[in-house]
């Protein structure tokens, strides 16, 4: 099945022995010109490209705090070295999370730094060459900017933000990612990741709305693009086909249905998603980011509410105030932007959703706490509101559910293996191995209670878990929506569920 | 004045300057670059008063490193606990009449260098037998701990060993702080022991012992959680929208 061989599952986790240069082979497709240009990066090398290079470092390090601090106070403790899960999975010495960061950092030192300067090699600082450059263009796309590492960094360096960095100057000199690259144009010419077009959009969620009467006997709305409404749904371009993605999609409406609510959904801003906090451009963030507002400003919305999507939710709770805000022509009394899980725990907690658990039977569920929403984002107002709100939408909606290992849930969360940019075909190798880490925690409950499902609130998370939970003897089907988890509990009112349930048929 | 007394009245002016000045630049440098986005490692606190106790817990306790290595953090944490007594029991050789609460420290301060100088060679250990760390410690990473190790056990020499005039040591530290050089006595643990104590001094703003002052402006944790209530922005950020406009 794979040209590589697939890490094993342990009983216990074990920390391997490092290996250097393993991963050295792995990197993504480069972004051709045509990629580049739409995000105003060169196409290719340029001549004078070490200035460049060097000099948007220089930027960047007068532009972020981050970068300044976290290159200078690293004192190679080593707390780190364990805790990446492309270390783990893969055992290449480069991917450990202060390794990744010494990528950067010895160029750093060396055009920067008085001691590196002078005593490069006392510091381990060395040129920037091309062979470093390549050096960056692989790990750094080996790191999916979970911020796992920096939960256990004394100081809370966090790699995510030297991989920002790295990206950005790697996109400044023409070494832009395609994968990245192409959909970010994406976004800027037709709404979203995906390429769908309002025409197909329109169709796919009539489409949904004829499966969801079918079902229920209750004609729940898909809306888009409808003035006037009172909420406007983001949502990651794969709830609008892709299983099961989509599922999670139909337990949106169906809440929303049940709440009696006005929404909508923009064929303008078709995608919650914003790849340009992957490659570290708070231009291409920023622009990304204002199309949601320009779509609440058309729509006229009062409140903007985002559906599962992971890094998607750390830009919107962490970053939109600031890229696209303020959003004081929206209804103070709701945070700006809410989630899904928010709104429909708020729902549950008033009785307004009758929930028949039962229909969840068939299924004991375990919940992975998506990276950018454990480690990047909040929910409820609440510290922790990340972790206990979607765990207790699960919790109304199914009756059995059991929590894997306590170092692999919450904020020492693992990621799945595919974010941060990295859920591309052309890194097959890094996302399986990538994902060890998450699939020995699910092989523990599996053993331990019987788990038989993988609940997640991240469009990337159930992408990349449908393709590599085959690789480890799982099924890609036992990734579910949490919406989805609702939307088969719920008994709509007047639907033939509740008259079933009732008693009230024939 | 002897030589030596002159050579070392020159090397801890030079220091001192170095290090105030040195750090000082540096904390100018991170406290003017803007932080553009909230970035706190989620949970965070929701108030700075939340934010004041997770910075005193990761300083005072280093609580992410114990979650993160407990060898590390026994060795980390009797090295720079024991280093804070020692620090403290030497202020009695620059305050005079010397603060009570010195007193008080002393006889702790006299073990806790064994602590430190334990705690030095625990991690200097961990750079040689676990394969990650070796991995990334560079010439300076042991050479620092190398430095270390050689100030602590000068100084252990001098109550261990051979004994200095303290006297001496106390009124040519009063000296340089009153810009009245006093001299300096000749012995050799004495004289190592402050010429190491002068390069630290010296290499500290430019080394990676700058986690000292790095960490409170670190953005994963001196953040609070507020960023839908509170709209934040960086100058650089609000002139590009600006520009736009």
């Amino acid at each position: 099945m794979a040209d590589f061989d697939v890490p094993e599952l342990n009983e216990y986790p074990i920390i391997p022995k490092l290996k250097e240069g393993v991963m050295a082979h792995s990197a993504p497709f480069i972004a051709a010109e045509k990629f580049q240009t739409p995000l105003g990066f060169p196409g290719q090398l340029p001549e004078n490209w070490k200035e460049v290079a060097i000099d948007k470092m220089g930027e960047l390090l007068g532009k972020y705090r981050s970068l300044q601090v976290f290159l200078d106070i690293c004192v190679h403790c080593g707390a780190c070295t364990d805790k990446c899960h492309y270390y783990l999975g893969t055992s290449d010495a480069k991917n450990m999370p202060v390794a990744r960061q010494e990528l950067l950092r010895k160029v750093y030192r060396r055009y920067f730094t008085f001691a590196g300067k002078y005593f490069p090699r006392l510091v381990g600082a060395v040129d920037l060459t091309e062979e470093v450059l390549d050096d960056w263009y692989s790990y750094f796309h080996q790191c999916s900017q979970c911020r796992r590492c920096s939960v256990f960094c004394p100081y809370g360096i966090d790699t995510a933000e030297i991989s920002m960095a790295a990206r950005e100057i790697l996109d400044a000199v023409g070494k832009g990612q395609k994968y990245c690259n192409e959909i970010i144009g994406k976004v800027f010419v037709i709404g979203n990741n995906l390429g769908l077009p309002e025409p197909a959009l329109r169709d796919t969620l009539e489409g949904l709305e004829e499966e969801v009467e079918e079902d229920t006997g209750v004609k729940v709305r898909f809306p888009l693009d409808e003035k006037g409404a009172d909420i406007l749904l983001i949502t990651p371009s794969a709830d609008f086909f892709a299983e099961p993605h989509v599922d999670g999609l139909i337990g949106y409406a169906k809440v929303f249905h049940e709440a009696g609510v006005s929404w909508t959904m923009s064929s303008k801003a078709s995608e919650a998603a914003n790849f340009g906090m992957f490659i570290g451009s708070y231009e291409n963030m920023r622009r990304v980011s204002l199309r949601i507002r320009e779509a609440a400003l058309e729509l006229g919305v009062k409140r903007i509410i985002f559906g599962e999507c992971g890094h998607a939710w750390r830009v919107a709770y962490s970053f939109l105030n600031t890229l696209a805000g303020p959003f004081d022509f929206l209804d103070p009394n709701y945070p700006v932007p809410q989630h899904i899980c928010e709104f429909t725990l708020d729902l549950i907690k008033q009785n307004k959703l009758r929930l028949n658990k039962e229909e969840n039977d068939h299924m004991k569920l375990t919940f992975h706490d998506s990276c950018n929403v454990a480690r990047g984002a909040g929910m409820g107002n609440v510290e922790g509101g990340q972790f206990t709100i979607p765990r207790e939408v699960i919790k109304a909606a199914c009756n059995y559910f059991y929590d894997m290992p306590q170092d692999t849930i919450h904020d020492a969360t693992f990621c799945c293996g595919g974010g941060g940019g990295l859920l591309t075909d052309d890194l097959m190798e890094l996302r399986v191995k990538g994902s060890q880490p998450r699939m020995e925690a699910l092989k523990r409950v599996t053993e331990d209670h019987g788990v038989t499902n993988l609940a997640a609130i991240c469009a990337i998370c159930k992408s990349q878990f449908a393709k590599v939970l085959p690789y480890y003897g799982f099924t890609m089907d036992q990734i579910v929506s949490v919406h989805q988890l609702v939307s088969n509990a719920i008994v709509l009112k007047g639907s033939e569920q509740e008259a079933e349930l009732d008693g009230t048929t024939d | 004045m002897t030589l030596v007394t002159a050579l070392y009245v020159g090397l801890f002016y030079a220091a001192t300057i170095i290090l105030v000045v040195g750090i000082a630049l540096r904390i100018k440098k991170y406290a003017q670059t803007p932080s553009p986005l909230k970035i706190p490692t989620m949970p965070a606190p929701r108030t700075e008063t939340g934010v004041a106790l997770r910075m005193f817990r990761e300083v005072v306790f280093f609580e992410s490193l114990f979650r993160s290595n407990k060898w590390t953090w026994i060795f980390g944490y009797l090295f720079h606990f024991g280093l804070l007594l020692v620090l403290l029991r030497h202020l009695r050789y620059f305050t005079e009449p010397v603060w009570f609460w010195v007193n008080w420290v002393q006889p702790f301060g006299k073990y806790a260098a064994f602590a430190m100088v334990a705690g030095l060679l625990g991690l200097w250990a961990r750079r040689f037998l676990v394969d990650r760390v070796r991995y990334i410690s560079t010439p300076s990473d042991h050479l620092m701990l190398a430095l270390l190790v050689g100030i602590g056990m000068s100084g252990l020499g001098m109550d261990y060993v051979s004994h200095t005039d303290i006297v001496s040591v106390k009124a040519f530290f009063l000296g340089l702080m009153h810009f009245s050089p006093q001299p300096l006595p000749g012995d050799p643990f004495l004289l190592v022991h402050l010429g190491l104590v002068a390069t630290l001094m010296i290499i500290f703003p430019i080394s990676k012992l700058l986690h000292a002052p790095g960490v409170f402006f670190s953005p994963t944790r001196n953040q609070t959680d507020s960023s839908r209530e509170r709209r934040h922005i960086a100058p650089w950020a609000e002139q590009l929208e600006a520009g736009e406009r």
